[in-house]
């Protein structure tokens, strides 16, 4: 292809648009988030005063903030575990078992990956409703006595979020390591049934280790993908301020028009995904297999 | 002897899977179903067994979610929202994946490498900066020309949905177009064909499956968000989308017990996308190892 006026300016036209959009409405915002977080910002007038790092110090101090980045991460180690768990745990028999009508559960289980946060929120209230809901009325024909929980309400809420998010993520994991682990050729699992080794240690010793890469990228994603869920559905499930996560201690206080102050724990979370994740990475290295 | 213990450890194995996968799916199944039939029962019926079939097909929800929750315009905004962002990102995104992809020029590296960076950009961090940058905008429309523009506007919201989805889609698109092999192009070529009709007629039709893929994800994404929705379009009488239209239903409902419209208003949400999924389920579970990065 030769270098020349005309093909200079197809390329600037196809690619100004895009780079413009993704500056304007990405970089800048990002950028923004930082710098922010170093301003007090009044909350009408877009007059900024340079306080350096002193919202940082009032984060560091304010109990609801710590509360708030508690609950996250209890959400991401109990929901990545169960979730993980349940995942694989499925994946592996649907792929190794030939079960019938597998095509219909894995059209079921990623039904919840194509609804809105919001109505995830809707039908979870039905699910959690004190009075006659479906929670309740299934505790009280399993005990025989009425059960009245109070499942948005303390000490129960934070459960009923993990119930949910556990609900939403599970079938979409589980469809992505069905793929993963169709991949790993079937000659293993005759070898190893020829040697003897029952289904569990051939879970552990072929499947796990050979789709192991996938877990890891996958795994990595998920944590920094529960941060922002967990937001999601807090902010569409809980009543304002009852279990507050980091990103909606973050909104609540752009609500209270304390931008900089927002801004500063948009920063905290942010950095601290970004380690937490890279300590992942670290933790889940492993000499990679060839299938 | 031994041979037989096995087939029955076998049978009880084969039994224990299928309950725990026959569990799952009822889990799944039974809540969404539930907000069905819930739709269109009667808002007394909402007192007694919770498990109770409808006593009959009390459309009057669905009436009442329509016109007097004005879900029938935040369902026509939702509509509009969605396909100007998803004709935008189209727009915008295919020319560039195409050249960042196919063509060598200067600073090529640079902007893949960006592109490549804000894929690990979430929205939810950078929503208030996009909110204040536009009402800092609208403030000095509004000193300059004397009136407000870029906040509670569809246009804008469609143009921020498509902006922040352009480094997932041009990931996408990029990787599919490598694939292609130069000849095409340069058979164009020598017919006489140049760069924007090589790119329109040749390239484009060739890459119909990935654009399915990304129109399916991206439409799943628009009509399902809600942050910057909600927060973009707060002004009270405002326009809005279907979403933040149902929370708002949801929390009202806590004080005025208006089950039945609650219900219906989910299942105006959900049914669009369920639908879609119905119809193209295959290519949605196979996309998504393409899809993996979603969050």
């Amino acid at each position: 292809m030769r270098p020349n006026k005309g093909r200079s300016r197809f390329i600037f036209f196809c690619v100004a648009p895009a780079t413009v959009l993704f500056f304007i409405f990405m970089v800048m915002p990002t950028l923004n988030v930082f710098r922010m977080s170093l301003f007090e910002r009044g909350a009408y007038s877009p007059t900024e005063t340079f306080v350096g790092l002193q919202n940082f110090q009032t984060l560091m101090k304010d109990t609801k903030f710590i509360t708030s980045m508690q609950n996250t991460i209890l959400l991401i180690v109990v929901v990545t575990i169960i979730t993980f768990f349940f995942a694989l745990l499925f994946a592996g028999i649907l792929t190794r078992e030939k079960i019938k009508g597998q095509d219909f559960f894995r059209v079921v289980f990623y039904i919840p990956n194509i609804l809105s946060v919001v109505v995830i929120a809707g039908i979870f209230s039905a699910v959690y409703k004190p009075e006659n809901g479906m929670l309740n009325s299934i505790l009280s024909f399993l005990s025989g006595k009425t059960v009245l929980v109070l499942w948005k309400d303390q000490p129960m809420v934070i459960i009923s979020v993990i119930i949910a998010m556990v609900w939403q993520a599970i079938g979409y994991y589980m469809v992505m390591y069905m793929a993963s682990m169709s991949a790993v050729p079937e000659s293993l699992y005759e070898s190893a049934d020829l040697d003897g080794a029952g289904r569990i240690t051939q879970f552990f010793q072929i499947t796990l280790p050979l789709i192991w890469t996938n877990i890891r990228t996958t795994l990595t994603f998920f944590i920094i993908s529960t941060i922002n869920m967990a937001f999601l559905f807090v902010k569409a499930m809980v009543a304002k301020g009852m279990a507050d996560v980091g990103l909606s201690f973050m909104y609540t206080q752009k609500d209270a028009g304390l931008y900089g102050y927002s801004m500063a724990a948009g920063v905290v979370i942010f950095l601290f995904s970004f380690l937490l994740s890279l300590l992942v990475n670290q933790v889940t290295r492993r000499e990679p297999l060839e299938m | 002897m031994k041979q037989k213990k096995g087939v029955s450890t076998d049978t009880l194995f084969k039994i224990f899977v299928y309950v725990a996968l026959i569990t799952l799916a009822v889990l799944i199944l039974v809540p969404v179903a539930w907000v069905f039939l819930a739709s269109i029962k009667q808002n007394s019926e909402f007192y007694g067994n919770p498990w109770a079939l409808p006593a009959g097909f009390y459309w009057q929800n669905f009436v009442d979610a329509w016109n007097a929750a004005s879900m029938g315009s935040y369902m026509l905004n939702s509509v509009l929202v969605t396909a100007l962002a998803l004709l935008i990102l189209l727009v915008v995104a295919l020319p560039a994946a195409y050249c960042l992809s196919r063509f060598h020029f200067r600073g090529r590296k640079l902007l893949n490498t960006c592109f490549m960076a804000g894929l690990f950009i979430n929205v939810n961090y950078i929503v208030v900066p996009i909110f204040l940058m536009l009402r800092d905008w609208d403030s000095w429309l509004n000193y300059f020309f004397g009136s407000t523009l870029l906040l509670n506007n569809l246009f804008v919201l469609a143009l921020v949905y498509a902006s922040t989805s352009l480094p997932f889609t041009i990931y996408l698109l990029s990787g599919y177009f490598a694939t292609l092999p130069v000849d095409f192009e340069e058979a164009a070529y020598i017919d006489g064909a140049g760069y924007g009709t090589t790119m329109l007629r040749v390239i484009f039709p060739m890459a119909q499956p990935s654009i399915i893929t990304i129109i399916l994800f991206n439409f799943l994404s628009f009509w399902n968000e809600y942050i910057i929705s909600m927060t973009l379009m707060s002004s009270a009488r405002g326009q809005k989308t279907l979403p933040v239209g149902l929370l708002n239903l949801m929390q009202a409902q806590q004080s005025a017990a208006q089950y039945g419209i609650l219900y219906a208003g989910l299942v105006l949400v959900m049914l669009p996308t369920l639908v879609l999924y119905i119809c193209v389920q295959k290519k949605l579970t196979q996309g998504m190892t393409v899809g993996g990065l979603k969050g």
